[in-house]
């Protein structure tokens, strides 16, 4: 109670005295975690530690890296934003140190990783789930969808052939079906249509992209026969001018509250996003520091910008897994499914 | 009668003419009036509506923190600070080769093929989209030269982008000079270099100053190339040189349109004022540069 009060107090515009001090009761009034402190190997660390990759995962990072910066004012991290894809680029000829990715990566971009003698270190770090939306006026829908619906409407077949919403389900109302999802550059697409197409990147391309997902929100949010999907962070926020559908993926629908996402229960639309990490980086201090304050901290951070942390076990597993410097994916799973049960199963196998 | 009917029909003829022509005057009038409101109503609607939601976020504590995850805690110091430098440098780099390559088409370049093909080529730069600059930039300048995604390679892309811009307005501004005063020159016994420089220069650095400020403005706002080229989106640190890595004001606010959060669409309020006041800044001091030389030259 006291905690929420403080935060109350700095909502309250007093923005000039808001200190460290209330940013770490926020974390803790977020998550009930605090911030971890970690020592530096060899004493005093200082330099420039390079991130780029995707939007998603961006803000966890920043998050992390703004903290990381009050302990330790020395390093400097900055965080670009270029999508997954584009953050494997620049990762693959060494431009950065380290790369967000909302998904594995792709044997593509391992094979230019390792034309350029660039190993990798994959590290998971939260779970993000991803939300079906409608308009809340749109109550014919009911408040789940099926999988197979979702592929009727998405699938590239679909293009022009699949209109009205009756031709999704039998007994809706023959409205026009106006759809919403990000663009083709982003993680979420290429999951989602992995997931429910059977094919990365396969969709139908009458829909309305954009990139920024706040765009997405404001079609979905006007439009009473609209249907949109992005990740669960945008849904949460605008809970008021949006309906998130449960998912049955078939075993009955499943709302994407945090705990089904974190259990893996809302299937297939959870995800785990990762960062990957340059093995000849890692041996800088201030990048092994990082890393460490990073999966120590991951699970109080990611739920203050949205996402949901990975079960306590994982972080250690990752920390394990960055001690021994084990490159190469964590799963043989490239694609296949990338949800925390899964992961961790499969991980466990392999290790 | 048998005179008089044509006169008075092709009098009442030429009423009626006239008539509809100062309609069509009224009316065309009328457009002209029209289209400068609808500008003006538009760009005030526009301004009113992200000050209202933006300028109570301007203050000293947004002006000088770091980008946060707690939107009260937010500001665009590294943002800020990264447009200041893009824009000096942008200055130093494209100005002098602007101005001279102006110079140099409209003083010194013979009037052949060359010349002309040279002007043309300028010409179509200028309308050149700005991510194909940003596509360039990050080949030439970030990969090639190794300079990184550095404050330097931004800036110096910047000045490709700009620089058509510039030659194109210096170039009018000087052709705006009259000959009279080179006849002047020359007849007093004044050089070539001498005449441009005492005169030409001066007579037409309003016009000038006025295209490159209104060039680098562009810059300022622009963002697809320098996210082409790579520069950042979390900042939160102070860049230390042209060396450094950086982000600009269009890119923080890109980034906090862009979050879940809806107090961040708040703060990418507060950051278009103070990305529109660096530019009426720029703006200002053109204005007060230009007025301060028609008055030396007068």
């Amino acid at each position: 109670m006291a905690v929420g009060g403080t935060v109350v107090l700095a909502a309250c515009g007093d923005t000039g005295v808001v200190t460290e001090v209330s940013s770490a009761e926020k974390t803790v009034e977020k998550s009930g975690k605090k911030i971890v402190d970690v020592t530096p190997p060899l004493g005093p660390i200082a330099g420039t530690i390079l991130i780029d990759g995707s939007s998603t995962v961006g803000p966890i990072s920043a998050a992390v890296a703004e903290e990381f910066a009050k302990k330790f004012p020395d390093v400097r991290v900055p965080v670009g934003v270029s999508g997954t894809g584009g953050g494997f680029k620049k990762f693959c000829v060494r431009e950065t140190d380290i790369t967000n990715a909302s998904r594995f990566i792709k044997s593509k971009e391992e094979t230019v990783c390792a034309e350029n003698g660039i190993e990798y270190i994959e590290l998971p770090v939260a779970v993000d789930g991803i939300a079906v939306v409608v308009n809340p006026k749109n109550t014919a829908i009911g408040d789940s969808i099926t999988v197979e619906e979702l592929k009727a409407m998405w699938a590239p077949e679909a293009e022009e052939k699949v209109t009205t919403w009756d031709q999704v389900r039998a007994g809706l109302p023959g409205n026009k079906l106006v759809m919403y999802g990000p663009g083709t550059d982003s993680g979420t697409y290429d999951y989602f249509t992995k997931k429910i197409n059977g094919v990365e990147g396969a969709s139908r391309g009458d829909f309305t992209p954009s990139e920024d997902d706040n765009v997405l929100v404001q079609g979905v949010s006007g439009d009473v026969n609209a249907i949109g999907f992005f990740g669960l962070a945008y849904y949460e926020q605008n809970k008021d001018l949006l309906k998130a559908l449960k998912v049955d993926g078939g075993n009955g629908p499943v709302s994407p509250t945090e705990a089904n996402v974190l259990s893996g229960a809302y299937s297939p639309l959870s995800r785990v996003v990762f960062i990957y990490v340059s093995p000849v980086a890692a041996e800088r201090p201030e990048v092994q520091t990082f890393i460490d304050f990073y999966l120590n901290n991951a699970s109080g951070l990611a739920p203050s910008v949205g996402y949901v942390q990975l079960p306590e076990k994982m972080y250690q597993m990752a920390l394990e897994r960055f001690k021994s410097r084990k490159t190469g994916t964590i799963t043989a799973l490239e694609g296949t499914t990338s949800s925390p049960n899964s992961v961790l199963a499969a991980w466990e196998a392999g290790a | 009668m048998t005179v008089g009917d044509p006169t008075m029909v092709s009098n009442s003829g030429h009423a009626q003419a006239r008539t509809r022509r100062r309609v069509f005057g009224v009316m065309f009038y009328a457009l002209t009036i029209g289209s400068t409101v609808l500008g003006i109503v538009l760009l005030a609607a526009l301004l009113i509506d992200v000050f209202a939601d933006g300028v109570n976020q301007v203050d000293a504590h947004f002006l000088t923190s770091y980008p946060s995850r707690f939107p009260d805690q937010s500001g665009l110091r590294s943002a800020l600070l990264g447009t200041l430098w893009m824009l000096g440098l942008t200055a130093i780099l494209a100005f002098p080769i602007g101005v001279g390559a102006a110079i140099y088409l409209e003083e010194y370049a013979p009037a052949n093929w060359v010349t002309r093909f040279i002007q043309l080529n300028i010409a179509n730069l200028a309308g050149v989209p700005s991510v194909v600059y940003g596509l360039l930039g990050l080949g030439l300048f970030v990969r090639w030269f190794s300079l990184g995604r550095s404050i330097l390679a931004g800036s110096m892309t910047m000045s490709l982008l700009i620089l058509p811009l510039i030659i194109v307005a210096s170039r009018e501004s000087i052709r705006a000079v009259p000959d009279s005063l080179r006849e002047g020159a020359f007849a007093l016994g004044a050089t070539r270099w001498q005449m441009v420089r005492r005169t030409v220069v001066p007579a037409a650095a309003g016009g000038i100053l006025t295209g490159t400020i209104l060039a680098l403005a562009r810059a300022v706002g622009e963002t697809a190339p320098l996210i082409t080229i790579g520069a950042l989106t979390y900042i939160a640190f102070d860049p230390q040189g042209p060396m450094d890595l950086f982000t600009v004001l269009p890119i923080q606010i890109f980034n906090w349109v862009s979050l879940p959060q809806k107090d961040f669409a708040y703060l990418a309020a507060g950051g278009i004022c103070v990305l529109l006041m660096v530019l009426l800044i720029a703006n200002s001091l053109a204005v007060f540069l230009r007025y301060r030389m028609q008055r030396r030259l007068q």
